[in-house]
C-alpha cells in the first residue's frame, strides 16, 4: 500500500515536471498594475475591472488568443511611481516568456519605464495618458500612447470650443482657463494650449491645484474674477469632484467646463451630485452598455448576472477604458500571432505587433467593439493613431455623447511631438530609427 | 524695484481697486481654515493627553466617514447612522486604548507617535476592507446653496461648517477649563506616571480622549465627506491641517496656562513625581490631589 502511494506521488511528480512547461508555454503573461486601494482607488477599481473582464472574456469564449491562454496578475500601485516601478520589476519577467507587455496606469510610472522598456524588452502601452512625445515611433520604439494623446485632446478641445463659439476666428479675445493636477499629468496639455493662444489669439490662464486637490476654493475665487468663456480640468480623483462643486458655489455654467478623459468619469459627477449637470468631458470610447463586447461579458463572465456585473462597475467609463485597453493589447498580441504563430509571444514580439496595428471598423465590428472605438492604424512612426476624441455630457444619470468625433490639429500637434520626441533622443543619445529602410 | 513693487505695492492696488474680491478672498481662506480646524481639533485632543502627536487622526476621519455612510447605504436613517458611528468610534477608542496604549504607558513621545503610524496603516486598511474603496456621496441635509452678500459669493455650507466648527471649539475649551476632566487630561499630558501616582485613571483619561477624537473625526468627516465625497483622500487632509494646528497651538487652554505648562516641560522627562510636585510644577496634580472628584471620571 504505501508502496503503491509513493509510485503514485512519483509518477504524478513526474508528469507534472513534464507537462507544466509544455503548458506554460502555451500561456501569455500580461502584468496589470492596478490602483484598487488609495487616494485615486476610485478611478483605478473600474479599469482594472474592466481589463481583467475582458481577459477574462477572451480565455471563457475563445480559449484566449488564437487558442493561446492569457493569464495575468496584479500589483497594486496605489497610483504611486514608486510602487509601480517596484510591480513593473516584480512582474517583467514572469510568465515562460516574460511579460508581452505593460499598461502603467500613470504618466509617473510610465516616465520611469520608457528607459527601462528597450532594455527589458517589455514594450508599454500608456492608453491616452504618458509622454506624449512618445507618439513618435522614431524615437520611443518601445512606448506607445495611441489612441490619442494629451496634446491633442487639448488640440480637440479648442476646435469644439471654436465650433460652439460659431467658428474658430471668434475664439479671438476669449478667456480660457485651465484647472490642472500639480503633476507631470495636469501639466501636458500646457504647451499645446500655448501655441493654440498664440495662433488664435484667446486668451490661456494657468491655475495648479496641489494634490489631492481637496482645497480649491482660491483657485475658484481667481476663476470668478478672471471670467472666463471656458474652463478646461486636467484633473484626477478627488480634484474633479471638488472641481465641479467650487465651479457650482461661484456658477459658473457647468456646459461650459470640460473635463480631459480622466475627469470625466462617474466617480467624479456622482458625488458632486445635482450640480454635476451639464458638466462636459473629453472621451475616446462609447459610453453604456449598448455595444456587443458587452453582451458577451456578460453572458460568458457573469452568466448573465446583471447585478454581479453592476457590482464590478460593468459599463462605466472607466470600466470601458480598461476593456478597450485590453482589446487594444490583445489585438497587438494577436497581429504578433500572424507574423511569428499562434503561441505565446515574447515583449519584442508584442512590440512589433503594435506597430502593426490596423484595426478596420469591420474587424472592430467582428470582435464586438463596433460603433464603441474608432479604426485605428499604427505604424512605426505614429505610435499614437491620431484617433479622434468626442464630447460627453454627464445628465445627472449617465454620460450623453454630446458631440461628433472631433479630428485633433494633427497639423498643429505632430510637429510639436517630433520637435519634443527629437530633443528627447538629443539628451538621451537615441539615434532615431529610420522607419523606410525598416519596411 | 520691480519686486518690491510687485510684494508691496501691487498687492495694495489690487485691494483697493477691487475690495469686494478682497473681502471675498478673506472670508474664503477663514472658510477654509474652519474646515481644517475641525480636523486640527482631533489632533489636539490627542496631544493634550499624551503629548503625542496623532498620525492616525486623519485616518479616523477616513475611517468614521466611511462607517457612516457603509450604515447609510444600508438603510440605516441619518439619525441612526450617525449614533452607531459614534458608537463605533467609542469602541475604536477602546480598542486602541488596550491593544496600543497600554503596553505604551511611560514610554517616550516618539514611542507613541510611531504606534500612531502604525494605527494609520491599519485604520485605512482595515476601513477600505470593510466599506470599499469607491468614493461615496454623502449627504446629511445640510444646505449647500449659495448666496449673494455685497457682490460677495457665500456658501450656506461654509457658514454651516464654521458654526459646527465653533460650536466644537467651544465645548473643548469647555472641557478642558471648566472641568475636573479637562485638568486631569493636562495633569496626564505632564506626567503620566505622576498623573497614576496621585489617582488620576490614565486608562479612562485615554478612552475618553480617543472617543472624543473619534466624534471629531466623525464631524470633521461628515462635513469634508458632504464636500468632496467619502473617499481615501480624506485621510490625507490631515497633513495638510498641521499649518492650522501650528498656527493655533497644540493645546485648548489659555495662553497664560501654555507658557506656564511650556516652561515645566522644559525638565519633563527627568521629573520626578516628588521633585515635580515639590516644585510645585504641578498645579493640576495638586489640585487634583486635594480632592476633586476624579474617582467620578
Amino acid at each position: 500500500m504505501w508502496r503503491n502511494l509513493k509510485r503514485l506521488a512519483v509518477a504524478i511528480l513526474a508528469l507534472s515536471v513534464l507537462v507544466a512547461p509544455a503548458l506554460a508555454q502555451e500561456e501569455i503573461f500580461i502584468p496589470m498594475l492596478v490602483y484598487r486601494t488609495g487616494p485615486y482607488a476610485p478611478n483605478g477599481i473600474p479599469a482594472a475591472n474592466g481589463f481583467r473582464d475582458y481577459l477574462r472574456l477572451l480565455n471563457a469564449r475563445d480559449g484566449g488568443i488564437n487558442g493561446v491562454k492569457i493569464t495575468w496578475e496584479e500589483c497594486e500601485t496605489q497610483y504611486n511611481t514608486k510602487l509601480g516601478v517596484e510591480c513593473y520589476e516584480k512582474l517583467k519577467n514572469k510568465g515562460p516568456k516574460g511579460a508581452a507587455l505593460v499598461n502603467p496606469y500613470s504618466t509617473g510610472i510610465t516616465y520611469q519605464l520608457i528607459p527601462r522598456a528597450p532594455i527589458d524588452k517589455v514594450p508599454i502601452h500608456s492608453m491616452g495618458y504618458g509622454q506624449t512625445a512618445a507618439a513618435d515611433g522614431r524615437v520611443f520604439a518601445w512606448a506607445f500612447n495611441f489612441p490619442t494623446t494629451y496634446w491633442s485632446q487639448a488640440s480637440a478641445f479648442i476646435k469644439y470650443v471654436g465650433e460652439q463659439e460659431g467658428g474658430m476666428d471668434k475664439l479671438k479675445g476669449k478667456r480660457i482657463a485651465l484647472v490642472y493636477h500639480n503633476s507631470p499629468y495636469g501639466k501636458e496639455p500646457i504647451p499645446t494650449l500655448t501655441v493654440l493662444a498664440e495662433q488664435y489669439g484667446y486668451d490661456l490662464q494657468l491655475l495648479a491645484v496641489d494634490h489631492p486637490g481637496q482645497e480649491q476654493k482660491a483657485t475658484w475665487l481667481q476663476i470668478r474674477r478672471y471670467r472666463p468663456h471656458w474652463v478646461f480640468m486636467w484633473g484626477w480623483g478627488v480634484m474633479n469632484q471638488v472641481a465641479i462643486k467650487e465651479a457650482a458655489a461661484i456658477r459658473y455654467p457647468m456646459d461650459r467646463f470640460i473635463g480631459v478623459w480622466w475627469s470625466g468619469s462617474e466617480s467624479d459627477v456622482v458625488p458632486a451630485g445635482k450640480d454635476a449637470i451639464g458638466y462636459k468631458a473629453g472621451n475616446f470610447h462609447g459610453v453604456g452598455t449598448d455595444f456587443d463586447v458587452h453582451r458577451d461579458i456578460l453572458k460568458y463572465v457573469y452568466n448573465g448576472n446583471l447585478a454581479e456585473a453592476k457590482a464590478n462597475n460593468f459599463g462605466e467609463v472607466l470600466y470601458n477604458r480598461g476593456l478597450v485597453n485590453a482589446m487594444y493589447d490583445t489585438e497587438a498580441i494577436r497581429t504578433a500571432m500572424r507574423k511569428y504563430g499562434n503561441r505565446a509571444v515574447g515583449g519584442e514580439e508584442v512590440r512589433w505587433g503594435f506597430e502593426n496595428l490596423h484595426l478596420t471598423e469591420d474587424y472592430l465590428k467582428q470582435i464586438g467593439f463596433g460603433g464603441f472605438v474608432r479604426p485605428i492604424k499604427i505604424t512605426c512612426e505614429d505610435h499614437e493613431g491620431n484617433g479622434p476624441v468626442f464630447i460627453q455630457q454627464w445628465t445627472g444619470e449617465t454620460w450623453k455623447q454630446v458631440s461628433d468625433w472631433i479630428t485633433p490639429m494633427r497639423e498643429v500637434v505632430r510637429p510639436m511631438i517630433e520637435k519634443a520626441a527629437l530633443e528627447y533622443a538629443k539628451e538621451n543619445n537615441i539615434t532615431p530609427r529610420n522607419c523606410a529602410a525598416e519596411q | 524695484m520691480e519686486v518690491l513693487n510687485s510684494l508691496l505695492v501691487g498687492p495694495l492696488r489690487d485691494i483697493v481697486s477691487a475690495p469686494v474680491f478682497f473681502a471675498e478672498v478673506v472670508v474664503g481662506g477663514l472658510m477654509a481654515g474652519v474646515m481644517y480646524s475641525m480636523v486640527a481639533l482631533g489632533f489636539v485632543l490627542i496631544f493634550k493627553a499624551s503629548e503625542v502627536f496623532n498620525f492616525a487622526q486623519g485616518a479616523m476621519v477616513l475611517f468614521a466617514a466611511l462607517t457612516l455612510v457603509g450604515f447609510m447605504e444600508r438603510g440605516v436613517p441619518v439619525g441612526l447612522a450617525l449614533l452607531a458611528a459614534a458608537a463605533v468610534m467609542v469602541a475604536l477608542a477602546v480598542a486602541i486604548e488596550r491593544v496600543m496604549l497600554r503596553p505604551l504607558v511611560n514610554q517616550p513621545p516618539l514611542t507613541l507617535l510611531m504606534a500612531t503610524i502604525g494605527l494609520t496603516f491599519f485604520l485605512e486598511g482595515f476601513g477600505q476592507l470593510l466599506w470599499g474603496s469607491n468614493v461615496k456621496e454623502l449627504d446629511v441635509g445640510i444646505p449647500d446653496r449659495t448666496f449673494d452678500v455685497g457682490g460677495m459669493l457665500l456658501n450656506q455650507f461654509d457658514l454651516v461648517a464654521a458654526a459646527v466648527a465653533a460650536v466644537m471649539v467651544a465645548l473643548l475649551a469647555v472641557l478642558a477649563q471648566k472641568t475636573t476632566l479637562g485638568r486631569a487630561l493636562r495633569a496626564v499630558a505632564d506626567d503620566h506616571e505622576a498623573a497614576m501616582a496621585v489617582g488620576v485613571p490614565l486608562k479612562t483619561i485615554w478612552v475618553t480622549v480617543w472617543s472624543a477624537a473619534g466624534i471629531v473625526a466623525l464631524v470633521a468627516g461628515i462635513m469634508w465627506g458632504a464636500k468632496s465625497g467619502v473617499q481615501f483622500s480624506l485621510s490625507l487632509i490631515a497633513l495638510k491641517a498641521l499649518p492650522v494646528l501650528i498656527l493655533g497651538g497644540p493645546h485648548l487652554d489659555s495662553g497664560r496656562h501654555r507658557r506656564r505648562s511650556h516652561h515645566r516641560r522644559g525638565g519633563k522627562n527627568r521629573r520626578s513625581l516628588l521633585g515635580a510636585a515639590g516644585r510645585g510644577g504641578h498645579r493640576e496634580l495638586v489640585r487634583l490631589r486635594a480632592g476633586d472628584g476624579l474617582s467620578a471620571i
